[in-house]
C-alpha cells in the first residue's frame, strides 16, 4: 500500500525550544490515522511542516509522494486542512468562507456542502466575528469535508464541539474513510481516536513513542480482572505479567499484561470461579503509561 | 442600595492598571508627539515672527482670508502664544480627540468583541467597571497632554498656557465620552471607531464652516462644535473660562448616556442590529486576489474619500494663498521656503500634494501590514493550506497596496485640480497638471511600502517597525523645513528627493532611482518571505 505521509527523524527548534526531536510518522493511503499526544507534544508543529508552512531543521517529510515545502501548491490541491484554532475573517459570513476556501483549493461540491451544513446545524449567514469557537470549527470542517481532497488533515477538530456534533463528526469521518480518503486526525481525546482510527501514533516531547494498530497496541496494555473465587486464590501474584494484586478473602482484583491473560485465567479457573468481571484495556491506560514518568515527576515535585 | 451601586464599579483600579500596562507605549507616543508638535510650533513662530508688528500683520492677513480661517480657525491674539493657539487650536485638539476615541473603544468594545471582557467580567468586576476604567484611561491621557502643553508654553504666559492645555484636555474628554457611547451601539469595534471618528470629522467641518463665514455671516455655526469651543476658550486672548462649562455639560450628558446603555444591554450585544451575511460567496470572492480585495476595499474607499475631500479643500485654498501673497510678504516667503521659488500658488499646491503623498505612505504601510495581521492571527494558515502559494498570497495584498496608492494620489490630484481650477476657471488645465503632480509622489510612496515588505519578509516580528518608517517620513516632511533640520536628516525621507512638481519640472532621474530601489527591496522581502517559517 502506498504511503500518504512519511516522516522520518523530523527535527525543528524555535529558538531554544525544541518542538520536534526526531519524530517519525507513517500514514498509509486510505487509513484513518490517529495522531495522539498531550498539548505541546509537537502535533501542530508536525502538521505545519507537512503543510509547508514550517521548514524542518533536519529529517525527511514526504506528503502524497511530494516534498511538502517545495511542492506545496501542487500538493495542497489534493488535501484539505482544519486548523486546531480556527480564526475567521470578521466581516465574511461562514458561507462565504466555506465557498472561498473551496474555490482556493480548486472546487467544492455544493450539494455536499448543503448536506453538511444541515447535519452540523450551521447557520452560514452569520459573520465570522459572531461565531462561537465550536461554530468556527464547524465552518472549517464543512469546508474541508465538502472538498474532494484525497487527504484530510484535521488538527484537534472537535475541541469546541458538543457531544451531539462530535458524533456527527465521527459519522462524517467514517464516510470519508469508506470513500477511500486518507485522514490524519490529531487529538488528545482518546475515545475519539479509539472510535475512529485504524492506526495511531503516540508522540510526546517531539518524539514518536508508539505506533501501530489499536489491536497491536493492546498487547502493550493491561486488562483489569475482578473475580470471586471458590477458595483462596493461590500463586496468582507469582505469575508473570500480573500487577497490583489485592486479595480480600475469596475476592481478588488484579491487573494483567494482556499477552499473559491466558495463563492467569487458567490459574483462576483452576481454583473455581463464582463471578468474574474483566475490563478491556483502553487507550487511556496506554496513553497514561507513556506519561507515567511525567506524572511521577509532577507527583514528586508536588 | 448604595452598596449595589458602588459594587458595579468594583475592579475599576485593576482594569485601569491593565489598560496602562497594555498602552505603555501607545499613550506616551501619542501624548509626547502631540506635545512636541505644539511646543515646536510655538518655537518656530517665535523664530519666524520675532516682532509684534510682524505677527500683527500675519494675523491681519490670516483673519482676512476665509479659506485659511476654515483650515486653521480665527486669530484671537497676536502674541506668540496667541498665534500658536490659532495655528494648532483646532487641528491639535482634534488629534487629541482621535487619540481618546481610539483608546476608549480599544478598552471597551474591542475587548468585548475579542472575548477578553468575558474573561475579565467573570472575575470580581462590576458591570460599570470596564467602561469607567476606559474613560479614566482616555481622559487621563488627554489631561496628561494638557499638563505637558501647559508646562511647555509656560514661558509664553501661564494663564494662556493653562487655557490652551485645557482646550486639548477638554476636547479629548468629550471624544472619550463620544466613544463611550458609540462603543455601546455596535457589535464591532471597527464600526464603533468609525462612527466616533466620523463625528469628529463632522465636528471639524462644522467648525470650519462657522469659522469661514464672513463677518456678519453664520459664525454661530462654529458654536455647534466642541472644536469651535476649544478656539472660543480664547487662550492667550482674554480667556473665557465659562466655555469650559459647555464641555463639562456635554461630557456629563454623554457619560450618563453611555452608562445607561451599558446597564441595559447584554454582553456582546449592540444597540444597532447586526445584519446577517450572504449564505454563499459571490462570484468575485474567488482566488487570493478576490479575498485580498474584499479585505482591503473598505479601508481603500475610506482613504480615497478623505483624499477627494482634502484635495478639494487644499485646491480651493490655493486662490486664497495667491491673494494673501499680494498682501503679506512674510507669508509669501514662508510658503516659498516650503515649496520652491516659482510662483506662490504653485509652491502651496506642491507642498499640499507632497503632504498627501506622505500620508499615502501611511496608507501603504497599513495595507502591506495586513499581510502580517493575517499571518499572526492565524487567518493566513487555512489560505496557505490551499492551492495558494506564499508569493501569490503576498502579491495579492501588495498589488492592492500599490494600486491603492495610485488611486489615492490620482483622486487627490484630480480633486485638487478641480478645487483650484474652479476658483481660477481652468478646470481642464489644472486637473491633468495636478494629477501629474500626484503621480510624481508615487515612487516615494512605493519606496516606503517596499521597506515594509522587506521587514515583513526578513524580520516579521519587527513588522510594526514599518510604522516608524512612515511616521519618520511624515515628521521630517512636516517639521523638517520648519525646524531647519540639517540636510542629511531631511535626506532620510524619500519625499525629500522628489522634484517639487508643479513648481519645478518633473525630472526622471530621482524617480527612476526610487523605483529601482523599490523593486530591489520588494524582491528581497519576497525572497525572504518565501524561505522563512510562517506563523
Amino acid at each position: 500500500m502506498a504511503k500518504a505521509i512519511e516522516v522520518v527523524g523530523l527535527r525543528k527548534s524555535f529558538g531554544r525550544i525544541r518542538a520536534l526531536d526526531g519524530l517519525d510518522l507513517t500514514v498509509e493511503e486510505g487509513e484513518v490515522h490517529g495522531f495522539l499526544g498531550p498539548n505541546g507534544a509537537g502535533k501542530s508543529t508536525t502538521i505545519r511542516v507537512l503543510l509547508g508552512l514550517l521548514r524542518p531543521d533536519a529529517g525527511e517529510a514526504r506528503l502524497l509522494g511530494g516534498d511538502p515545502w517545495r511542492d506545496a501548491v501542487r500538493l495542497h490541491r489534493r488535501l484539505a486542512y482544519v486548523p486546531g484554532d480556527v480564526t475567521l475573517w470578521r466581516n465574511l459570513s461562514g458561507g462565504e468562507v466555506i465557498d472561498l476556501l473551496g474555490r482556493l483549493r480548486g472546487g467544492l461540491d455544493q450539494r455536499r456542502k448543503q448536506e453538511l451544513l444541515r447535519r452540523f446545524e450551521l447557520d452560514p449567514t452569520k459573520k465570522g466575528r459572531t461565531y462561537s469557537k465550536g461554530n468556527r470549527q464547524k465552518v472549517a470542517l464543512v469546508a474541508a469535508l465538502a472538498s474532494d481532497a484525497e487527504l484530510l488533515i484535521l488538527d484537534e477538530p472537535t475541541s469546541g464541539l458538543d457531544p451531539l456534533m462530535e458524533s456527527v463528526f465521527r459519522e462524517c469521518v467514517r464516510e470519508e474513510r469508506d470513500r477511500g480518503r486518507t485522514v490524519l486526525l490529531s487529538s488528545h481525546i482518546l475515545s475519539e481516536v479509539e472510535a475512529l482510527c485504524d492506526r495511531v501514533s503516540i508522540i510526546r516531547k517531539g518524539r514518536t513513542v508508539e505506533t501501530g494498530t489499536l489491536t497491536g497496541l493492546r498487547h502493550l496494555t493491561r486488562t483489569s480482572i475482578t473475580a470471586e473465587l471458590a477458595g483462596p486464590p493461590n500463586g496468582l501474584a507469582q505469575l508473570p505479567g500480573v500487577h497490583d494484586v489485592d486479595i480480600r478473602g475469596d475476592r481478588v482484583t488484579l491487573q494483567v499484561d494482556t499477552d499473559q491473560l491466558d495463563a492467569v485465567l487458567r490459574q483462576i479457573s483452576a481454583t473455581g470461579v463464582r463471578s468474574l468481571t474483566s475490563t478491556p484495556p483502553t487507550l487511556e491506560e496506554l496513553f497514561l503509561r507513556h506519561y507515567e514518568d511525567d506524572l511521577a515527576a509532577s507527583g514528586a515535585t508536588a | 442600595m448604595m452598596r449595589t451601586f458602588t459594587g458595579t464599579f468594583t475592579g475599576t483600579p485593576s482594569l485601569v492598571r491593565l489598560a496602562l500596562r497594555r498602552d505603555r507605549i501607545m499613550i506616551p507616543a501619542w501624548v509626547l508627539s502631540l506635545a512636541v508638535i505644539v511646543i515646536g510650533t510655538a518655537s518656530s513662530i517665535s523664530t519666524l515672527y520675532p516682532t509684534e508688528a510682524g505677527r500683527a500683520s500675519l494675523a491681519a492677513s490670516m483673519a482676512a482670508n476665509g479659506s485659511l480661517r476654515a483650515l486653521y480657525g480665527p486669530v484671537y491674539g497676536t502674541s506668540i502664544g496667541g498665534l500658536t493657539a490659532w495655528r494648532m487650536g483646532s487641528m491639535g485638539p482634534a488629534l487629541a480627540g482621535l487619540m481618546t476615541l481610539l483608546l476608549v473603544v480599544r478598552h471597551t468594545r474591542e475587548e468585548e468583541e475579542a472575548g477578553r471582557l468575558e474573561l475579565v467580567g467573570a472575575g470580581v468586576v462590576g458591570r460599570r467597571a470596564p467602561l469607567t476604567a476606559s474613560l479614566i484611561t482616555g481622559c487621563g491621557a488627554s489631561l496628561l497632554l494638557a499638563l505637558l502643553i501647559t508646562l511647555g508654553l509656560l514661558t509664553q504666559g501661564a494663564v494662556g498656557a493653562v487655557a490652551f492645555g485645557l482646550a486639548f484636555g477638554a476636547v479629548g474628554c468629550v471624544f472619550a465620552a463620544v466613544a463611550a457611547v458609540t462603543a455601546q451601539l455596535t457589535e464591532s469595534a471597527r464600526a464603533a471607531k468609525g462612527i466616533a471618528g466620523a463625528l469628529l470629522g463632522v465636528a471639524f467641518l462644522v467648525r470650519a464652516t462657522g469659522d469661514a463665514a464672513a463677518p456678519g455671516g453664520p459664525e454661530w455655526v462654529a458654536w455647534l462644535s466642541p472644536l469651535g469651543w476649544a478656539e472660543r476658550l480664547h487662550p492667550y486672548a482674554h480667556e473665557r473660562w465659562w466655555v469650559l462649562a459647555l464641555f463639562a455639560g456635554v461630557i456629563v450628558l454623554l457619560v450618563t448616556a453611555a452608562y445607561a446603555l451599558v446597564a441595559g444591554r447584554d454582553l456582546d450585544a449592540g444597540l444597532l442590529p447586526s445584519r446577517p451575511g450572504p449564505e454563499r460567496a459571490g462570484r468575485r470572492l474567488r482566488g487570493a486576489y478576490g479575498l485580498a480585495w474584499r479585505l482591503q476595499r473598505g479601508s481603500l474607499w475610506g482613504w480615497a474619500f478623505g483624499y477627494a475631500v482634502s484635495g478639494l479643500v487644499f485646491g480651493a485654498t490655493g486662490k486664497g494663498i495667491a491673494d494673501l501673497g499680494r498682501t503679506n510678504k512674510s507669508i509669501a516667503d514662508e510658503i516659498n521656503h516650503l515649496g520652491g521659488t516659482h510662483s506662490l500658488v504653485d509652491s502651496f499646491l506642491a507642498a499640499m500634494i507632497n503632504f498627501l503623498g506622505m500620508l499615502a505612505a501611511v496608507y501603504i504601510v497599513q495595507a502591506v501590514l495586513r499581510l502580517r495581521g493575517e499571518e499572526s492571527d492565524g487567518r493566513a494558515e487555512p489560505v496557505l493550506a490551499t492551492a495558494v502559494g506564499r508569493l501569490r498570497w503576498a502579491a495579492s495584498h501588495l498589488v492592492i497596496a500599490a494600486a491603492g496608492s495610485v488611486v489615492l494620489m490620482v483622486a487627490g490630484g484630480i480633486a485638487m485640480g478641480i478645487g483650484y481650477g474652479a476658483s481660477v476657471s481652468d478646470v481642464s488645465g489644472q486637473v491633468p497638471r495636478m494629477t501629474g503632480a500626484g503621480l510624481v509622489q508615487l515612487p516615494a510612496v512605493l519606496f516606503v511600502g517596499a521597506l515594509a515588505v522587506l521587514i515583513l519578509g526578513a524580520a516579521p516580528k519587527m513588522a510594526m517597525a514599518s510604522w516608524s518608517a512612515a511616521s519618520l517620513t511624515l515628521a521630517i516632511g512636516l517639521y523638517g523645513p520648519l525646524l531647519k533640520l540639517s540636510r542629511w536628516v531631511l535626506d532620510l525621507s524619500a519625499f525629500t528627493h522628489l522634484p517639487k512638481v508643479p513648481t519645478a519640472p518633473a525630472t526622471a532621474t530621482p524617480l527612476l532611482w526610487l523605483l529601482v530601489l523599490t523593486a530591489a527591496l520588494t524582491a528581497s522581502g519576497l525572497a525572504a518571505l518565501r524561505h522563512r517559517d510562517m506563523g
